[in-house]
């Protein structure tokens, strides 16, 4: 695609030229690379509350990030009006950072190699909001209609476009239409007397409405988010202390995303700052652990064709049979550390600067039975769900919240338990995975990674796994 | 500066285009960001954004949109994609804006903005942030490496108007300063990090204090272990206490009491908590962060007893969760731009008690204190907490060790009723801020 057919040529006009003449700006104080990066998002967001829609929105927020670099030194400066001399003046702002005149000459651009991860059938501006409607008033019915002690349900359906530009002074142009969708329901639930009990479930990825009409409905979310709100009525306080874990398959896979994924993050590692950092080849899981980050699955939440720097996105091993052999890497920091690139440099937005995220983590499947990896716990906790997340990069403790979890008895799963916090360290936890199951699975897509202050979308997946030892946080003895 | 007829001119558009009723709001703001690490500037930042948000009624169904583009044809297409969306919407008899009675906004200066931030040039601020680093790296030889050292600002201006003659708009300043030094012994690394941030400059704490504070934290939790699983007395420090605070906003906040998702729905007039506890919400201090002359939706902000000496005495509401309840709105509206108002809170905080705060460890024979909370295990539906700590331990009335990896549970319900002690430190930080305070016991799960 010519830049003269892409969204920006089309839409604001922008040229060949522009993008060179702002590049130029940008460096005119020196530097050695600079960039820009157009957005441009559409967004709309509709929610059902005690069955009635209360709450819809649509909008758009558009604008240009203009980054410069000088050896370690990053000037970044953005507009939310695109007009030639607006963003003239922003690249000079970016320019203070540089000293001296340029060393680099700029490249010409080369359009980056095309392809399509997520191909959409209708854009979300052209669907109808009535169809969109539909989606959740379908979710709030099936809630309800689960079971009779359901007494609120909430569904909303987010959908977003975003079109994005990238130039670089190193030739990179590249254009992209990112698409994101999610459908999630929360509901409550009480028998009697009782406390209420909460489920949510919800899903997606970079998908149009079609995907919630044909393949997972707004039917099968609510009555996910019932199923898990019942099943909590009969929870019984969680156990404290050191234990035998199991993990279900799909989003338990959060577990790789705090224990290793951002601690294998090239920009703490380039600072030395990450329990795993002058690991590599080191032994940091089990022998049955093999984790990677892949940006390139089709239509799913964390792929991206090309990264927020213009980088196509690609599938990168972190830890093979147990050993260390890769971090995550933007452009920044694959420049200090002499390394190739990885295709993991992503933003928030225009108003932020790119830094290396996950895209889909997720754990290899092993050869396991899952009933036997259950069959073999005597006493332990199965977690079938998850909250959220947190680790400390540098000391490499991390948490992550079992929502819906159970107590393994005599290799059974029996009485369902109450929310509790799960804990251990990063570079030690997977060493203690002991079997690892055949069932992989990704999540259905919900998943935002928060970062520094800014939020991506990001999947994972994992398949059933034991943990022999783990730091279980409930109240029981 | 933003012109305030954008606001007006937008309302008329909408009430021109068939909405009966029209909230407006318009914000503007400019970040600056200077990141100094291991001596050298690294990162510069500098920029600026507006955008507006309309939301509208038509009868009683409800649309919501906004826009970054400003330009006439931006807020035109912006009133018509509200208009639109209003049409698929509900009816809900319960939507509207606030009656026109409650509308208004504090007189005076709320010492909001200050002019003293602008007048330090990028170069003293980036001194700044070396200082603060500096300061941290000289306060121990541990200290090896960091993530770096901040200056950061922010000034801004919101205009809100809507279609029953409210128009109003205040300007906000605010700088920080910040550093999170790492450090090493033997096989350990940790990091922790100190902040000062207020909405003048000559507030902020020096480059000295928060390096120092900043460099105390981080080297006392080196040699962390993990202890045995037990029930023992938990001291939060106030870094941790406003994050205890932030969840009982969470339950009295509007939204989750109409819904019935709060453990502390229907609970006004009982007893919810200690007598020590008395925690109050007030949008009126002078020159705060959770000050405001109005909140979100056009109502003056103001102080409310939310639990007085264990005894729940109010809820925080909006206009919406008012009417919901059969009760007034307590001028908590909160959003960003636009979509349906939720709630917030003002300087949200837990009066101090009378104790030192050192009196507290002294008072403890086994114990943890804790510095750090990780994770998101706080349930508010049913009160179920469970969350990551790091702190120190303590035996016999002093710190013993640093402890981490574990994590420490009870419920909300419990912790309200077993908090037994409150110290004498409350300080204001941010828009939430609580002393130290003693829960008689919990479980620590470890070992």
């Amino acid at each position: 695609m010519a830049l003269s057919d892409s969204f920006f040529g089309q839409k604001f006009g922008v040229t060949e030229h522009d993008l060179e003449s702002y590049l130029s700006e940008a460096l005119s104080a020196g530097g050695d690379y600079a960039d820009l990066y157009f957005e441009y998002l559409a967004t709309s967001n509709l929610s059902i509350d005690e069955s009635i829609v209360k709450s819809a929105v649509q909008g758009v927020s558009l604008g240009v990030g203009i980054r410069v670099i000088a050896g370690e030194r990053t000037g970044y400066a953005y507009s939310g009006d695109l007009s030639p001399e607006k963003i003239r003046k922003a690249a000079r702002v970016a320019a203070c950072i540089a000293k001296g005149p340029s060393q680099i000459e700029k490249t010409a651009f080369d359009e980056s190699h095309r392809r399509n991860l997520y191909p959409l059938i209708t854009a979300p501006h052209e669907t109808s909001l009535a169809e969109r409607v539909d989606l959740v008033k379908r979710a709030d019915r099936a809630a309800r209609a689960y079971d009779s002690r359901v007494f609120q349900a909430q569904a909303s359906y987010i959908d977003s476009l975003r079109q994005v530009l990238v130039a670089t002074s190193d030739g990179v142009l590249s254009f992209d239409r990112q698409p994101l969708a999610r459908l999630g329901v929360s509901v409550l639930a009480r028998d009697g007397d009782g406390s209420p009990q909460r489920g949510y479930a919800g899903g997606g990825g970079r998908v149009a409405l079609e995907f919630f009409l044909n393949e997972k409905t707004p039917e099968h979310f609510a009555q996910e988010a019932a199923r898990q709100a019942i099943v909590q009525l009969n929870a019984v306080p969680a156990p404290a202390g050191e234990m035998t874990v199991v993990l279900g398959p799909g989003w338990p896979g959060i577990l790789l995303h705090e224990a290793v994924g951002h601690g294998l993050e090239a920009d703490f590692n380039r600072k030395k700052v990450s329990a795993f950092s002058d690991r590599i080849g080191q032994q940091v899981a089990s022998p049955l652990v093999t984790v990677i980050d892949d940006g390139t699955i089709r239509n799913r939440r964390g792929s991206l064709n090309v990264d927020d720097e213009g980088v196509p996105t690609e599938r990168n091993m972190l830890i093979e049979n147990g050993v260390l052999r890769g971090y995550l890497f933007d452009k920044l920091s694959s420049r200090l550390l002499r390394s190739g690139t990885t295709g993991n440099g992503r933003r928030e937005s225009y108003q932020h600067i790119p830094m290396p995220r996950m895209t889909n983590t997720f754990m290899l499947a092993g050869d396991s039975d899952p009933g036997d990896i259950v069959r073999s716990t005597q006493r332990g906790l199965y977690c079938a769900s998850f909250g959220g997340g947190q680790v400390d990069i540098t000391s490499g403790n991390f948490v992550f919240s079992a929502s819906e979890s159970y107590l393994i008895e005599d290799g059974k799963i029996t009485r369902p338990v109450r929310g509790a916090t799960l804990t251990g360290n990063g570079p030690e936890a997977l060493k203690y995975v002991s079997m690892v199951g055949n069932d992989l699975q990704l999540d259905e897509g919900v998943g935002i990674c928060g970062k520094e202050g800014q939020s991506v979308p990001v999947g994972v997946g994992i398949p059933t796994i034991k943990l022999d030892r783990m730091t279980v946080g409930g109240t029981a003895g | 500066m933003i012109d305030p007829e954008l606001a007006t001119s937008t309302i008329r558009l909408a009430l021109d285009r068939g909405a009966t009723d029209a909230e407006c709001t318009v914000v503007e703001g400019e970040e600056f960001s200077a990141l100094v690490r291991m001596r050298s500037l690294e990162t510069l930042k500098d920029a600026g954004s507006r955008a507006a948000g309309l939301r509208v009624l038509v009868g009683q169904r409800v649309g919501s949109s906004y826009t970054s583009d400003l330009s006439a044809e931006g807020i035109r297409k912006m009133v018509d994609s509200a208009i639109e969306i209003a049409a698929i919407s509900t009816e809900d008899p319960h939507a509207g804006l606030p009656d026109p009675s409650e509308l208004g906004a504090l007189p005076g200066d709320l010492q909001l903005c200050s002019n003293d931030i602008s007048s330090i040039g990028t170069d003293a601020r980036i001194e700044q942030a070396k200082q603060t680093e500096e300061a941290a790296f000289a306060a121990d030889p541990r200290i090896t490496n960091s993530e770096g050292a901040s200056f950061d600002a922010y000034s801004g201006e919101r205009v809100f108007a809507n279609s029953r003659g409210f128009l109003g708009s205040y300007r906000t300043s605010s700088c920080s300063l910040s550093t999170t030094p790492v450090a090493r012994e033997g096989e350990f690394m940790e990091r922790d990090y100190w902040y000062s941030s207020a909405r003048k400059y000559s507030r902020i704490e020096s480059p000295t204090q928060i390096g120092r504070r900043a460099a105390e934290r981080t080297v006392r939790r080196l040699g962390a272990r993990k202890v045995a699983t037990q029930k023992v007395p938990v001291i939060f420090d106030p870094q941790t206490a406003r994050s205890l605070l932030g969840s009982i906003f969470d339950a009295v906040d509007g939204d989750s009491i109409y819904r019935q998702a709060s453990f502390l729905a229907g609970k006004l007039g009982e007893r919810v908590a200690s007598e020590n506890v008395t925690i109050i919400d007030d949008g009126t201090l002078p020159g705060l962060f959770g000050t405001s002359p109005f909140d979100d939706e056009g109502v003056p902000s103001r102080r409310t007893v939310v639990i007085e000496r264990g005894v729940l005495k109010s809820y925080l509401l909006n206009a919406y969760t008012a009417r919901k309840l059969g009760m007034k709105t307590t001028g908590n509206a909160a959003r960003g731009i636009t979509g349906n108002t939720g709630v917030g809170h003002g300087n949200l905080f837990l009066e101090a008690g009378d104790v030192e705060p050192y009196a507290l460890i002294r008072g403890i024979r086994t114990g943890l204190y804790v510095t750090e909370l990780i994770g998101s295990g706080v349930n508010i539906v049913t009160g179920d907490y469970s969350r990551g700590a790091a702190g120190q331990w303590i035996e016999n009335g002093d710190f013993a060790y640093p402890v981490s990896e574990i994590t420490i549970a009870s419920t909300l319900q419990r912790m309200l009723m077993d908090l037994q002690s409150v110290g004498n430190d409350l300080e204001f930080r941010g828009s939430v801020a609580s002393p130290t305070v003693v829960i008689a016991e919990m479980t620590v799960s470890g070992q």
